[in-house]
């Protein structure tokens, strides 16, 4: 029997249930499609391992995976596919080959470098994107490359994305279908930016620990140490600045500095565990097994729920809804979309406030108005020649409604804005 | 410069890196309750989703697992349990579950029982060295009532779990009294700034850095914290109005725009950051604090009235909290100041303030709880770290009354006692996940009575053809008695319409269990592992609030639901 390991699967494969379409046909074809599914995992962290494990177990046998990091000893306590004795070695071959092992069958391709060093007739190649990412940027740029790839003609073309991202107790787990259902970009404000603290706070009024933690980061180090590149992976570069932060803080008598926490704000460490990356991933794996087989209905299709939010810190919590497609979204729509400016700040703090602003968060922002160039981070000479508007004030720039053209370059696409001056 | 100290010349230990991602939630505290726990997994069935609940174990560095489990290894457990290899077929599942998964971490102690079930807990005192047991589905209705007998009687956690196709369930009977402290709330939630019942020191700071506000230079006028401005136009307004704070919303609208005037504009930097803050505070800063119903309950708790010399300490500082909200009609100050716009030393002062009032209710909470130690002759007393902990966060805590969950058979009827009227009211049944409860408990009656799960071959791991009409048809028939026997036990006369709408959704669950034929999909049983793994880090470490009691997970329409049951 040559299917006698799968045979728990194939109950779902071989049976219709209450739930499934009317004209899916059980059996022969949504084995095929499994079979002959090629997918792609973005991240072999937390949530990859995973990932990487379900869709092995999920009869998948064509896997690539892509990650750019190696194995930390940290990872250790959830990315279940490392060992103490693979810390340094990269992850998405490490992971690749223990689940190949593993699991007979399936044929896991990993790719140790950046999503963005594949170019798009990589990417048209797969059948389904599943991203197991701790990095919003990374998302946007898989969501914008896919939702560019579209091509109205070629069914093909449409490579749905299943996204997953965990905090702590809590994360989600959502299905994009780029160009017809919400993206990530649309989604963009459910993820805002943590709001940083003034420069003049760090430098002059510090009052928590925090503060005195980013002084040592981002003033001390410039002062003291600038032809070091600071690595917050280095221990001796986290030490100094945690022995510098516990100055500051004795200095203006402010309690609660510790290496721990040093550590967290400078590398902007998220708390983990395997428990939520089991829930988040498999969410995923679900949702992928289903579009693929149609075996039941699933996240994504279009007018039903595409997002799931789940959380667990008190009691079970879930929340799956329909996300909504923005028409000024600047990705898959075609509007501006608005933002609502005081005008008498300068293009220098409007700058500064796009990388916060949960609708842009863009952090090198080249502009340009309809009538003109605003301002250009390069190449040198455009940066020079645009450098005096940033303080002149957004009013003797634009006018009230005027569509600004911003690029970023974490980022190939341009956004659309329409500047609305507040009253 | 001296009087600074010096930092340390080594980093964390080894431990501490590795477990750092977790130890940002739990601490070292929910860490060594973690290191000391000895979970026992019941496996049966597939045996998968009890295997992943365990992997998530294993990583963060719980003490010791147990996998009782006879079964041998079959062709379909290589289709879906990670923690098993090709070479090992036909040998004991348990065995090379319980090998592979020390593999993830070498500080778990991890071994495996092969006997069956019934013999290993012929022994009563078996089951003796566990202090927490998951039981998986397919152990049948008499395993269950003894492990369920057993946890009532000792107090230990017992989880029972299902995983059936997209479907899964579990239900935590924990025991009577489960008290938590550390219930890790909503940092938003927690600010207690006590601006309605100020106390001396606290008066005298705000008349002390708001004395000649209107005079102030800009810059100072600019840096006044805005806990003392909303102060200090609260004594401007308590003035004018017979000494009463605003209390409605009109009122306390009024007083925002009080506020709001006082702010200079026109400065460099447009309006005053404090008075911003100031004014966006109002609404939520100018309540009386009143304890939570969680709250009242823990004082209304027998335990807490009638503490004995053999309460837990948890009673006793309970009790103490419970006389000094009496006396002062306040919980003890948490203590801790939300960042604010000021000058370092203004507000590391005014932090002071709430620092030493805090301590003071610490103080005189403590003394209380050593008195009541001293009255009921308590033979050990409460850690002051504990009572420390407790008096922070009194508005928090929380009590689980655990109860055993339901277990069905293919002859008594299932009892929803106290429950059974909202069970039976519940949109739930009609609309929700509680439906899919019902078909998990008319999918354990099935399997009681024959045997086997519905829409499965006499071997489950076979994989043949298989007619599943028939045993679909008996399951909704246990269903429909289950859903019969609720709304007469809650005597709720259904209208005709409404039972029509629960019937069909119960028979499409049901259907769709059977259609599994009582198979584990790896997506659902990892998901499930890892709810229960959160769940079983909660309720070992006492942090966080754990399920009451019953949570099932529809993995077609991507939904989890939770009831007490």
């Amino acid at each position: 029997m040559a299917r006698a390991r799968w045979a728990y699967l194939d109950r779902v494969l071989n049976r219709t249930g209450p739930f499934t379409d009317p004209d899916w046909v059980p059996g022969e074809a949504p084995l095929e499609s499994l079979l002959r599914a090629k997918i792609l995992v973005i991240g072999a962290g937390g949530l990859g391992c995973e990932i990487l494990k379900n869709l092995a177990l999920s009869g998948f046998t064509d896997i690539h995976v892509i990650d750019m990091d190696t194995i930390d000893v940290s990872n250790l306590n959830r990315q279940f596919l490392f060992r103490q004795a693979d810390v340094g070695k990269p992850k998405a071959e490490v992971a690749a080959r223990f689940v190949e092992k593993r699991v007979r069958g399936v044929r896991i391709t990993p790719h140790c470098c950046k999503i963005q060093d594949m170019d798009e007739d990589y990417y048209m190649k797969f059948s389904m994107v599943i991203c197991g990412l701790d990095s919003i940027e990374a998302r946007r740029w898989i969501n914008a490359t896919l939702v560019g790839m579209v091509d109205a003609d070629d069914p093909d073309s449409l490579k749905p994305l299943v996204d997953g991202g965990t905090e702590g107790f809590k994360g989600q787990a959502r299905v994009v279908l780029p160009t017809m259902t919400s993206c990530i970009e649309c989604q963009l404000d459910m993820h805002a930016p943590r709001a940083a603290v003034p420069l003049c706070t760090l430098a002059t009024i510090p009052r928590q620990p925090q503060h005195c933690i980013e002084w040592a980061q981002i003033i001390a180090w410039e002062e003291e140490r600038k032809d070091d590149v600071l690595d917050t992976d280095d221990p001796e570069h986290v030490s100094w600045l945690y022995s510098k932060a516990l100055e500051r803080a004795n200095e203006f008598n402010i309690p609660g500095v510790t290496y721990s926490m040093t550590q967290g704000v400078v590398k902007n460490i998220i708390p983990a565990i395997a428990s939520t990356n089991a829930i988040i991933a498999a969410s995923c794996c679900n949702e992928a097994f289903k579009i693929c087989t149609s075996s039941n209905p699933f996240l994504g299709t279009p007018e039903s729920t595409n997002y799931m939010m789940f959380s667990g810190d008190d009691s079970i919590y879930t929340y799956t809804f329909e996300h909504l497609k923005k028409d000024d979204c600047p990705v898959c729509g075609n509007l501006a979309r608005p933002l609502e400016v005081n005008p008498e700040i300068t293009l220098r703090e409007f700058i500064e406030s796009l990388a916060e602003r949960p609708e842009a968060q863009l952090k090198k922002p080249t502009l340009r108005s309809e009538a003109k160039s605003l301002y250009y981070q390069s190449p040198p000479q455009l940066e020079e020649q645009t450098r005096p508007n940033l303080d002149k004030k957004l009013s003797e720039l634009v006018s009230n409604g005027e569509e600004v053209a911003v690029s970023d370059p974490a980022f190939q696409i341009d956004f659309k804005f329409k500047l609305v001056f507040k009253s | 410069m001296p009087g600074t100290t010096p930092p340390p010349l080594h980093g964390p230990s080894s431990k501490e890196k590795k477990y750092d991602r977790q130890l940002r939630l739990w601490a070292a505290s929910g860490q060594a309750a973690l290191e000391d726990a000895r979970v026992l997994l019941v496996n049966s069935g597939p045996g998968v989703v009890g295997i992943e609940t365990l992997k998530n174990l294993v990583l963060p560095g719980i003490g010791h697992f147990a996998i009782l489990d006879s079964a041998a290894i079959s062709e379909a457990d290589l289709g879906a349990n990670f923690f098993l290899e090709e070479d090992s077929l036909g040998e004991s599942r348990a065995e090379h579950c319980s090998r592979l998964l020390r593999e993830l971490n070498p500080d778990v102690d991890g071994t495996c029982i092969t006997e069956p079930i019934e013999a290993f807990t012929s022994d009563p005192n078996a089951l003796r060295p566990y202090t927490l047991i998951l039981a998986t589905q397919s152990l049948g209705p008499d395993v269950l009532s003894l492990l369920s007998k057993y946890a009532s009687q000792t107090s230990t956690p017992l989880f029972y779990i299902h995983s059936v196709g997209f479907y899964s369930h579990f239900s935590l009977h924990l025991p009577e009294a489960f008290p938590i402290v550390d219930t890790h709330p909503d940092p938003a939630s927690t600010t207690d700034l006590r601006l309605l019942t100020p106390w001396p020191e606290l008066v005298d700071i705000m008349k002390n850095k708001t004395a000649g506000l209107e005079g102030m230079s800009d810059d100072d006028h600019g840096h006044v914290p805005y806990l003392l401005l909303l102060l200090r136009y609260l004594a401007d307004w308590r003035a004018t109005h017979e000494g009463k704070a605003p209390s409605t919303y009109k009122e306390k609208a009024e007083f925002r725009d009080l506020v709001a005037s006082g702010a200079r504009t026109g400065g460099a930097e447009g309006t005053e950051e404090n008075f911003e803050e100031a004014r966006g505070a109002v609404l939520k800063s100018l309540n009386v604090p009143a304890p939570s119903s969680a709250v009242r309950e823990v004082f209304a708790a027998p335990e807490c009235v009638n503490p004995t010399a053999t309460s837990s300490h948890f009673w006793i500082v309970a009790r103490a909290v419970a006389n000094f909200y009496e006396a002062h009609g306040v919980l003890p100050l948490p203590g801790a100041l939300p960042d604010m716009k000021a000058r370092s030393a203004d507000y590391i002062a005014l932090q002071n303030v709430y620092k030493s009032k805090s301590r003071a209710d610490i103080a005189e909470v403590l003394a209380e709880v050593r008195r009541l130690e001293k009255e009921l002759g308590c033979p050990t007393l409460a850690d002051e770290r504990d009572v420390e902990s407790f008096c922070k966060n009194a508005a928090h805590i929380k009590l689980v009354r655990g109860r055993p969950f339901q277990i069905a058979t293919d002859k008594a009827k299932i009892r929803w006692g106290d429950r059974a009227k909202v069970a039976a009211m519940s949109p739930s049944l009609s609309e929700g996940l509680l439906g899919l409860y019902i078909a998990f408990l008319a999918w354990d009656a099935f399997e009681a009575a024959q045997g086997r799960p519905p829409g499965a071959p006499s071997n489950l791991a076979d994989n043949v053809e298989f007619a599943t009409e028939a045993d679909e048809a008996i399951a909704v028939s246990h269903a429909k008695q289950i859903v019969d026997d609720l709304l007469t036990e809650a005597d709720y006369p259904m209208d005709e319409d409404e039972r029509t709408k629960v019937d069909t959704k119960v028979a499409q669950y049901v259907g769709e269990l059977v259609r599994a034929g009582g198979g584990e999909l790896h997506n659902v049983a990892a998901l499930t592992g890892g709810l229960i793994a959160q769940e079983v880090i909660k309720v070992i470490t006492k942090q966080y609030i754990p399920v009451d009691n019953t949570c099932v997970f529809d993995g077609v329409t991507s939904r989890s639901e939770v009831f007490g049951v």
